[in-house]
């Protein structure tokens, strides 16, 4: 550009910007205005409803108040399950703005690898958004003091105190207590989990599962305002979180540890029950696992050392073993010889066993002459498959059914297993084969087809020596369940339940003398577990391992597992004792635990009886009123057990 | 030269419009910052008020044909200016934009050129006397206002690069562009803008995503979608009477992003509805009709020049930053004049104010 001379400035100072050019301007300019005005007006008049709601969505964040989990008693108030505090690193995925650019810093401070996080965000894909993603729990101070100091590059983080459950060490009745966890996506369809969201903490097993609705309480929540770092600049309102009830278990400390004891180093269950009731006294399953490392998540290769145990360590075997009962069926033999008026009758002559059909089944021993008053005692095979032969098989199945075999006895546990009574219907349906009276042979001793778990053995035998009541056992007082979970749990968990069968009183004398003889008398198969001065009856049971010996596996596979169904007093008893030990060689070595299993609970009563103070409760209103010989059935020391709970809302995080 | 009658001729009307338009923007700086590192920044928005207001005194006793006599050196100095900026200008943001004079003092340079850029523009059109515009002269006046439009756009500024293509499509408008090289232009601007869109070379990648993000701000609410989404809640919520002064859920609460600059508009909707809106519509209207009168009131062409160059940036940018602020244009970062924070913008406007205030006291003159 060349300068103007400022001359030609003059020439053309009179010129004017046509009047038309300007007002189409001024149009374009009121053109562009109105434009403008309409954007206002849809936004601020027409969407002002669904920005209000978003502008609501943006500031206010749901936190959630978690209701502490109901404690866990034993029968006398002693605690078995408590909860501690623990902090939990939560993720707002609404705070994200570049969840890639943080994972390494993430990933660094939380000590998980990027693929733990991203697995973690996967499963909570279907949560809503506002809805925090618990990222790892029970962190360390570590990690909280890196969330805490990286606030403002990582305002996703947020942490959270909850309680956490905190159970007994080295797996101490983890089977009957079970544990907790988050809530699995299958879990989350099904009808009874309708109420739960992810994320929850659900019971996974034992009473931690059946009791959930009753233990987990009511998570409150809080209103806070937050800028758009989620930083809480104010609140609005909340709703205080109902903590979950605390819960008196049937079980006595006392018992469980005892059997815990016997079972030590074994594997197999053990199952004490009061015959009267149906409580459940002690409940021990082995080999065991450690409840504790379900409550956090779980390491992977605890998982897998578990998974790859043969000897599953999450199988309840008191509840789910179902193997042969062996010897331990003859009292049910019994019961159904002597109730059909043939048993009684009986002399068989034993030669180490004798032949049926062209078999030659045979005797451990050469028993002689045997009545039912001896073959019990002797435990003679002989006898029983003669009686079986007798009988015949849908008989057997008859009395069998009716003491509560091959269906669930209704315990309130989840997953209760039926074992099998086997009979010419059972057969048909399950192998479309019609029974052959050779099969009913070994029947008679506990063998064959028959499989029975030792809670059913425990509930059956006591059954019989209650003089034909039985009862469903239980691990929960029905006083501590409101109607209404009392009634879902009747029919979540069917069985038997509360029967009582025909049994005439000498046949009762009978089988319970017999019972008596096998751990008193010299020629008893348990005569080596007898306690002196106590009415201690059972019966041993020494079942063969049949599919251990097909299969040609290991040595140890082969070895027979060792039954014992023990009570005292022999009649009308106020504890019986099943003893599981699987490849424990002889019914015998069962026989030794469950006497001192028994023996724990005798001396417990003697010493009540004798208002003795007991030294492991803690608690004086504990220190139970004289109830002689009684069953503790923890009513005396019921009210003043369990610590009040109301105040627990002072740990909820606020 | 300085021959001004009296302050009477002075435009005490627009300026009183301009006056309140600054009240409000300081009161809403101020509430946007009021819970921000940023708190205090409507003090210095005064500060920076205070010395426009100076400025467009001093500049209203300069004779705006003194400027059109020294605009070629000017303009010299400005491409050179851009051109210092990109080899030693300061980063921030990963854009070269700003120069340190020292003592904290910022100068950025494509600011000031924008005012060059009228008054060449003006002196350009004027001096091809009304003539029937030729091929040749509007290639001219392209390269005029493409230099330093691409000097700008390489910082990379966008935003201001923008702004000086109005102050070439008006003075193409008003020096006599005829209709059918207007046809032409618009078609090949279509075919070379979506040529260059398609190739990538033109923009950044983050540039055009950051174009098409309004479309659809919830495909990406988190990332690209995030600023537009928040800027649409805080105006919608605000509805028709406002939040109230300091209430609005979304400025106070960091939602909206950079509520005193780029998105006061937003800030302003938020709190005071959409009546508070439509009042400060109805002000820019007010300004802006004031100074096309100002420019048909100038006493010689060159002064309605420049006003309508001053209006085509002032209604440019009012048109991309409140389109913006309601979804109807890509976010530019283009600031709203008169409303948003920052020295460099209000100098702009006061300078210019200051050259209106000039030619309108100089109407009458001969």
């Amino acid at each position: 550009m060349e300068l103007t001379p400022q001359s030609e400035l003059a020439i053309r100072k009179t010129e004017k910007l046509p009047v038309a050019k300007l007002t189409a301007v001024q149009y374009v300019i009121a053109a562009i205005l109105v434009v403008l005005a309409a954007g206002l007006w849809r936004l601020e008049v027409v969407g002002v409803d669904n920005f209000r709601a978003l502008a609501e969505a943006n500031r206010i964040r749901k936190v959630p108040v978690l209701a502490p989990r109901g404690r866990l008693f034993d029968r006398e108030g002693r605690l078995l399950v408590d909860n501690y505090p623990s902090v939990s690193c939560f993720i707002l995925r609404e705070q994200v703005k570049d969840l890639e650019a943080d994972m390494p810093l993430i990933s660094a401070g939380l000590h998980m690898t990027p693929d733990q996080i991203h697995a973690t965000l996967k499963r909570y894909e279907s949560a809503p958004k506002y809805q925090p993603i618990p990222l790892k729990q029970d962190i360390t101070p570590d990690e909280q003091a890196f969330i805490e100091a990286h606030r403002n590059e990582l305002p996703e983080l947020e942490t959270l105190e909850e309680q956490r459950r905190l159970y007994p060490r080295d797996g101490f009745a983890a089977h009957l207590i079970g544990y907790v966890g988050e809530i699995s996506e299958d879990d989350l369809n099904k009808p009874k989990y309708a109420f739960y969201q992810p994320g929850d903490v659900v019971g996974k097993s034992g009473v931690e599962a059946t009791y959930d609705s009753l233990l987990r309480g009511v998570d409150g929540s809080r209103d806070v305002i937050v800028n758009s770092h989620g930083k809480e600049i104010g609140h609005l309102g909340q709703t205080l979180a109902q903590p979950g009830k605390d819960l008196r278990l049937t079980i006595d400390l006392d018992i469980q540890m005892a059997a815990e004891k016997a079972m030590e180093g074994k594997n197999g269950a053990v199952i004490a029950m009061d015959p009267h009731t149906g409580e459940i006294l002690a409940l021990v399953s082995r080999p065991t696992f450690d409840p504790n490392q379900f409550a956090v998540r779980l390491t992977k290769s605890y998982w897998n050392e578990i998974l790859n145990n043969p000897d599953h360590p999450l199988l309840n075997k008191a509840i789910q073993a179902q193997l042969a009962p062996g010897s331990t069926f003859k009292i049910i033999m019994s019961y159904a010889g002597l109730q059909e008026g043939k048993a009684q009758l009986m002399h068989v002559p034993c030669n180490h066993g004798a032949t049926f059909y062209g078999h030659y089944f045979s005797c451990d021993r050469n028993h002689g002459m045997v009545s039912i008053d001896n073959a019990i005692p002797y435990s003679c095979d002989t006898f029983y498959y003669t009686l079986a032969d007798r009988l015949g098989i849908d008989t057997i199945a008859r009395y069998a059914s009716s003491v509560g075999l091959g269906q669930k006895t209704g315990i309130d546990l989840p997953d209760e297993a039926s074992g099998i009574v086997p009979s010419t219907q059972w057969k048909l349906k399950n192998y479309h084969e019609k029974w052959y009276a050779g099969e009913t042979i070994s029947v008679g001793i506990g063998q064959g087809a028959t499989t029975a778990t030792p809670v059913q053995l425990a509930r059956a035998l006591s059954g019989i020596a209650s003089g034909g009541v039985l009862r469903r056992p239980h691990l929960v007082s029905s006083d501590q369940v409101p109607p209404e979970l009392q009634e879902s749990i009747q029919e979540n968990f069917p069985g038997s339940g509360e029967k009582t069968i025909p049994l005439t009183p000498e046949n009762w004398e009978i089988i319970t003398d017999a019972m008596y003889s096998v751990t008193s008398s010299p020629i008893g198969t348990a005569y080596a577990a007898r306690l002196e001065g106590v009415d201690f009856a059972g019966k041993t049971g020494t079942a063969d391992v049949v599919s251990g010996r097909q299969k040609g596996s290991t040595n140890k596979n082969t070895i027979p597992n060792a039954w014992f169904v023990g009570m005292t007093p022999r009649r009308n008893p106020d504890i019986v004792v099943a003893v599981l030990w699987e490849h424990g060689y002889w019914g015998n070595n069962s026989a030794r635990l469950a006497a001192g299993i028994i023996n724990t609970f005798v001396e417990k009563q003697r010493r009540r009886a004798n208002n003795l103070k007991i030294a492991e409760t803690p608690k004086p209103a504990s220190a139970a009123p004289e109830t002689p010989a009684a069953p503790p059935t923890g009513q005396p020391t019921a009210q003043a057990t369990p610590p009040p709970v109301a105040l627990k809302t002072e740990n909820v995080p606020n | 030269m300085f021959r001004l009658s009296s302050y009477r001729d002075f435009d005490w009307v627009l300026l009183g419009f301009v006056a309140l338009l600054s009240v409000i923007s300081v009161l809403e700086i101020k509430s946007a910052t009021l819970h921000t590192k940023f708190h205090g920044f409507d003090q210095k928005q005064i500060g920076f008020l205070a010395v426009g207001l100076f400025l467009m005194f001093i500049m209203s006793m300069i004779d705006y044909h003194r400027l059109l006599d020294i605009v070629p050196w000017a303009y010299g100095i400005s491409i050179l200016s851009l051109v210092a900026v990109k080899l030693v200008g300061q980063k921030v943001l990963g854009a070269r934009r700003w120069i340190n004079l020292g003592g904290g003092v910022h100068f950025q340079p494509s600011e000031w050129v924008k005012l060059v850029l009228i008054v060449a523009v003006a002196r350009y059109f004027w001096n091809l006397g009304g003539r029937e515009l030729s091929w040749r002269d509007i290639g001219k006046a392209f390269a005029l206002v493409c230099v330093p439009m691409m000097l700008v756009l390489m910082q990379p500024d966008m935003g201001t690069s923008l702004t000086y293509f109005p102050v070439l499509l008006c003075g193409l408008f008003l020096g006599g562009i005829r209709l059918k090289q207007a046809a032409i232009l618009v078609l090949v601007f279509t075919i070379v803008i979506g040529g260059a869109w398609k190739s990538g070379k033109l923009l950044k990648p983050y540039q055009k995503a950051r174009l098409t993000a309004f479309i659809d701000p919830d495909a990406d609410p988190k990332g690209k979608g995030y600023q537009i989404r928040q800027s649409l809640i805080a105006v919608g919520s605000g509805g028709i009477w406002g939040k109230g002064a300091n209430k609005g859920t979304q400025t106070q609460g960091d939602f909206l992003p950079i509520p005193y600059t780029d998105f006061i508009f937003a800030a302003f909707c938020e709190e005071h509805g959409f009546v508070g809106a439509l009042g400060v519509l109805l002000l820019y209207f007010l300004i802006l009709m004031r100074l096309i009168q100002n420019a048909q009131t100038a006493a010689d062409l060159p002064g309605a020049y420049i006003i309508m160059g001053i209006v085509a940036v002032i209604v440019f940018q009012i048109a991309v930053n409140m389109g913006m602020v309601l979804g109807l244009m890509p976010v530019t970062g283009i600031p709203l004049p008169l409303m948003s924070y920052g020295g460099s913008s209000i100098l702009f406007t006061f300078l210019s104010l200051g050259i209106v205030m000039n030619i309108r006291m100089r109407r009458f003159v001969n």
